[in-house]
């Protein structure tokens, strides 16, 4: 099932709604990759609130989703990571390193808007 | 299920066990999902996180037991093309708990220690993962032989 990718000011927001096959997790990270040079977003969010499961193709696929945004000049936030989910990336072994992470939605936004100020030369981060 | 394919034994695979105490598996509740693709994978852990709540596992365990799957299952994608997931209730005293057999009849593992080195292909991107499916469970059994296949079988114990 593909994951819609709503456009909000510089953003992108992506909200995965169901599971997802791996063919899923490419397609998405191929859209976001592509719609960050259409629309010049400078950051995006992943919402994986609904994610039940994240496995070693998952984790790398979102790590490769930030890495390459990053590349086209956007930053990546993971927001709604589960409890039980957290816990099974940590035992699994995998890292998100290198990739942003915040508690939900609103806080994704936040840090995204501090990112824009600090990049467009406001004040510096603290 | 679990049990090994004969030949996997005298061609040199390399079985590593952590068994405990015989498992009276008294539940006719069994599942067999077959592997050929990537939605396989999504169907496998679905069915088992069904099958570990209906035993009763809480979030936390039913959202492990999913992962191995998904890692399991994936392996079978990855290497073997096809294969097939076995989703078993077993009982043990007054303890559930829940069986998973992956099978397949591809390449087999010519190394099986270094497959199960903590941060062997994990993070290369091969996949395998099996250090952390072993983590992820209680119970970690494998037989593998080159040419002839790969199987796997996890437990995870209700607490």
């Amino acid at each position: 099932m593909a994951v819609p990718i709503l456009k909000q000011g510089q953003y992108l927001i992506a909200t995965i709604q169901d599971a997802l096959t791996d063919a899923d997790l490419q397609q998405l990270r191929d859209g976001l990759v592509t719609q960050v040079g259409r629309h010049r977003s400078r950051g995006v969010i992943v919402d994986i609130t609904a994610l039940d499961v994240m496995d070693s193709f998952a984790v790398r696929t979102v790590r490769d989703i930030a890495h390459m945004t990053r590349l086209r000049g956007a930053e990546t936030v993971i927001v709604g990571m589960q409890p039980e989910v957290a816990l099974s990336v940590v035992q699994l072994g995998l890292s998100l390193e290198g990739v942003h992470a915040a508690l939900d939605l609103e806080e994704g936004l936040a840090f995204l808007d501090e990112q824009a100020h600090v990049v467009s030369g406001g004040r510096p981060r603290g | 299920m679990g049990d090994r394919h004969p030949a996997a034994q005298s061609a040199g695979g390399v079985a590593v066990s952590r068994r405990s105490g015989p498992v009276s598996p008294d539940e006719a509740q069994e599942e067999l999902i077959s592997v050929r693709s990537d939605a396989d994978i999504v169907v496998a852990r679905q069915r088992g996180r069904e099958l570990a709540a209906r035993l009763g596992f809480g979030l936390t365990d039913q959202t492990l037991i999913a992962t191995a799957i998904s890692e399991l299952t994936r392996n079978i994608v990855l290497y073997a093309q096809r294969g097939r997931i076995v989703l078993k209730a077993l009982r043990k005293g007054g303890r559930r708990g829940i069986m998973v057999v992956a099978r397949d009849d591809g390449p087999g593992i010519p190394n099986v220690e270094q497959a199960l080195q903590s941060g062997f292909s994990t993070s290369g991107g091969l996949g395998l993962g099996l250090p952390g499916v072993r983590r992820l469970t209680d119970e970690f059994d494998i037989a593998s032989a080159v040419g002839r296949g790969t199987t796997v079988t996890v437990k995870k114990w209700n607490r």
